[in-house]
């Protein structure tokens, strides 16, 4: 199946509610498709005279549960990061629910509000306790008042498992609790779409059960999430679609079982021959 | 195939422990380290004890001239007699309680601040308002208060005036500075960027002249403006270019994943830099930062040349009264012993809050 061809996302659309649900703003909603969250259109990027994304054209909608597989260096990060504007582009259009990610301060603002991203190395703010890492955005960015920002936070804290460690420092937390409390922390403004990058690379082995345990039960409820990782695992038991890049383009696009047992493409069989048997 | 027991932990060998143990270790490991050894203990020897037997077991420390000063041993006499000009210049001795008040009113704060739990924000409006205190007070010509020029500021109060001015007012400019240096806008950047180099490639004594006579040609004539003013304002500009080399080498310890984390949270620049980056940045660059506070303390020496008279100064002045002529070694002991005590301290402060902000390992 190529990107473009909407067939596996037509059947979802018939059991999604929000097909109904259509923006006036953006005449694109108004498709049979139902709503869409993230719309990249013949996205280009180069880093210099480097062509590092090619033509992205990628539609999410709303609960739908992404995986974005490739070799390293293929541009997945870029991609993902094109999406909340950690990174530009030169070409196309990215919308987030409609919004178009671009200079606009205004929009940019909006993007971010919606969408949120869980990285390899966890980022958390060394400086602050668990508790004020959770609570920073939303009390100075989305004026929150504290004691409810601080409820929204033990909430998710309590999602993950990680509630008695709020008053600790990042520092003093495993790479697995960490990589939780960044989650956590990702999902305290209530984002409509979730990003992760590698969310487990960095982690000792013992340690990725416990992430990817919390990242099945966000899929289960419904949030819309792209997730670029190895955790095949992982993929087969959520994703909606499994995407695989290499050399900065989308080369083949399928549900997880066709993706794996019957991969078209010669350089997703060689890809998946590499990751699967080694 | 095999199986091992667990293994039980023991103590280190006694060979490894231990006061002499660490005597072998650091101080007689190999010959050059027995040589090193024996010859600081040489100089400590030739060094100490005469030091000793002037400044404390010959030292006269009763009466009230030099008359009371007889045979080898220090005048402590002298600094006891002239003690408030050491601590406050040409200051008019009937007005001292004024910088006396001001100098207690420091230390009350200081004792509020660090034993009183709580009441942040009183503390920090106390805190705001000291400056202005301090102003009225020293200055006077309001509430009663008898005007006293800054000219006849002196000694200690003036070393302090101008070294807590110039770190206070520094600090603020040298993080815009640094942050201006890390700027997008090429505008911005390059301005700071100047600014920096420019500073730093010129010693303090010319600032001083800069401000002291440049600086008065920008204003109207006839406009007189205050001499320490002008000593203030090219002490904080000129510290301020150091303060932000420090933040910068700072934020070079900050990783990317920092700013992106505060980018996609959503912060904006300001909230990003000021809850995140900056607190990370002056964390790690403490040290530095009061090292550069610390030269700058004992730079204010310097202000001697355009005619003020710090700590040091006073040496001059005070030895060359004609009735205590000669004492300028007791005076430089003095008051090279004041100045120790406050970077002494500085850098011990340094010390206890890197620790109380290392959130590593708590
Ligand atoms: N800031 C950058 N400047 C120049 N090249 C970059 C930069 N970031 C990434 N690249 C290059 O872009 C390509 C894609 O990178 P990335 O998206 O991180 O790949 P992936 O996440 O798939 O491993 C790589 O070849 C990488 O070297
Ligand atoms: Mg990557």
């Amino acid at each position: 199946m190529a990107n473009e061809t909407p067939t596996q996302t037509q059947a979802k659309a018939q059991e999604t509610p929000q097909a109904t649900h259509i923006s006036k703003e953006d005449p694109k909603a108004v498709h049979p498709l139902g709503e869409p969250m993230i719309r990249l259109e013949n996205v280009n990027k180069w880093y210099g005279d480097f062509h590092v994304l090619k033509n992205i054209n990628l539609e999410v909608r709303k609960g739908e549960i992404v995986v974005v597989a490739g070799p390293s260096g293929s541009g997945k990060s870029t991609m993902i990061r094109c999406i909340n504007r950690l990174e530009e582009y030169q070409e196309g259009s990215i919308k987030v629910k409609g919004i178009e990610v671009n200079n606009d301060v205004k929009n940019l603002k909006k993007v971010r509000a919606n969408v949120a991203m869980v990285f390899q190395h966890f980022n958390l703010f060394p400086h602050l306790t668990i508790l004020e890492n959770l609570t920073l955005a939303p009390v100075w960015v989305y004026k929150k008042p504290k004691k409810e920002a601080i409820e929204t936070a033990m909430h998710y804290l309590e999602k993950v498992n990680i509630a008695e460690q709020a008053h600790k420092y990042p520092n003093q937390l495993s790479g697995g609790q960490q990589q939780r409390v960044a989650i956590a922390r990702a999902l305290c403004k209530s984002p409509d779409i979730m990003l992760f990058d590698e969310p487990t690379s960095a982690l000792d082995p013992e340690m990725i059960g416990e992430v990817l345990d919390v990242m099945v039960k966000l899929a289960e409820e419904g949030k819309t999430m792209i997730t670029v990782t190895h955790e095949m695992g992982f993929a087969r038991k959520v994703a909606d679609r499994v995407i695989f890049m290499d050399a900065g383009q989308i080369v083949e696009e399928n549900d997880p079982e066709t993706f794996f047992h019957h991969p078209e493409s010669e350089r997703l069989q060689l890809f998946l021959k590499q990751i699967l048997n080694h | 195939m095999a199986v091992y027991p667990p293994q039980p932990t023991k103590e280190p060998p006694i060979s490894a422990r231990g006061p002499i143990a660490w005597i072998r270790h650091n101080l007689l490991s190999s010959p050059y380290n027995i040589a090193f050894t024996i010859l600081g203990l040489a100089i400590l020897y030739w060094t100490v004890p005469p030091f000793i037997k002037w400044a404390v077991i010959d030292a006269h420390f009763a009466g009230d001239s030099k008359s009371a000063c007889t045979g080898g041993g220090a005048c402590w006499v002298f600094i006891k007699e002239k003690l408030d000009m050491f601590l406050f210049g040409f200051y008019p001795h009937d007005q001292l309680w004024r910088p006396k008040s001001v100098f207690a009113a420091v230390l009350a704060l200081g004792a509020f601040a660090k034993f009183v739990p709580g009441l942040h924000r009183l503390k920090l409006t106390l805190i705001v308002l000291f400056p202005v205190f301090a102003y009225l007070m020293l200055h006077g010509g309001h509430f009663g208060l008898s005007l006293v020029e800054t000219s006849k500021w002196g000694g200690l109060l003036l070393t302090l005036v101008i070294a807590s001015v110039g770190i206070v007012l520094s600090f603020p400019i040298g993080i815009l500075l640094a942050l201006g240096r890390q700027s997008k806008l090429p505008i911005i950047k390059s301005l700071s960027v100047f600014y920096i180099e420019f500073v730093r490639g010129v010693p303090l004594i010319t600032v001083l002249f800069m401000a002291s006579v440049v600086l008065p040609l920008f204003f109207p004539e006839g406009v007189n403006f205050d001499k320490l003013a002008r000593a203030l304002i090219g002490i904080t500009f000129f510290e301020a270019a150091y303060v932000a080399e420090n933040i910068r080498s700072g934020f070079q310890a900050i990783p990317k994943g920092q700013y992106e984390a505060a980018d996609a949270l959503g912060l904006s620049y300001w909230q990003k830099m000021g809850l995140v980056i900056l607190p990370q940045a002056i964390k790690v660059t403490i040290p530095n930062l009061v090292g550069t506070f610390i030269s700058l303390f004992k730079d204010t020496s310097l202000v001697m040349i355009i005619g003020l008279f710090d700590l040091l100064a006073m040496v001059n002045v005070t030895a060359n009264d004609r009735d205590w002529l000669g004492m300028d070694t007791e005076g430089y002991v003095f008051v090279a012993f004041i100045f120790w005590i406050f970077t002494f301290s500085m850098s011990m402060y340094s010390k206890r809050l890197e620790k109380r902000l290392d959130t590593n390992n708590k």
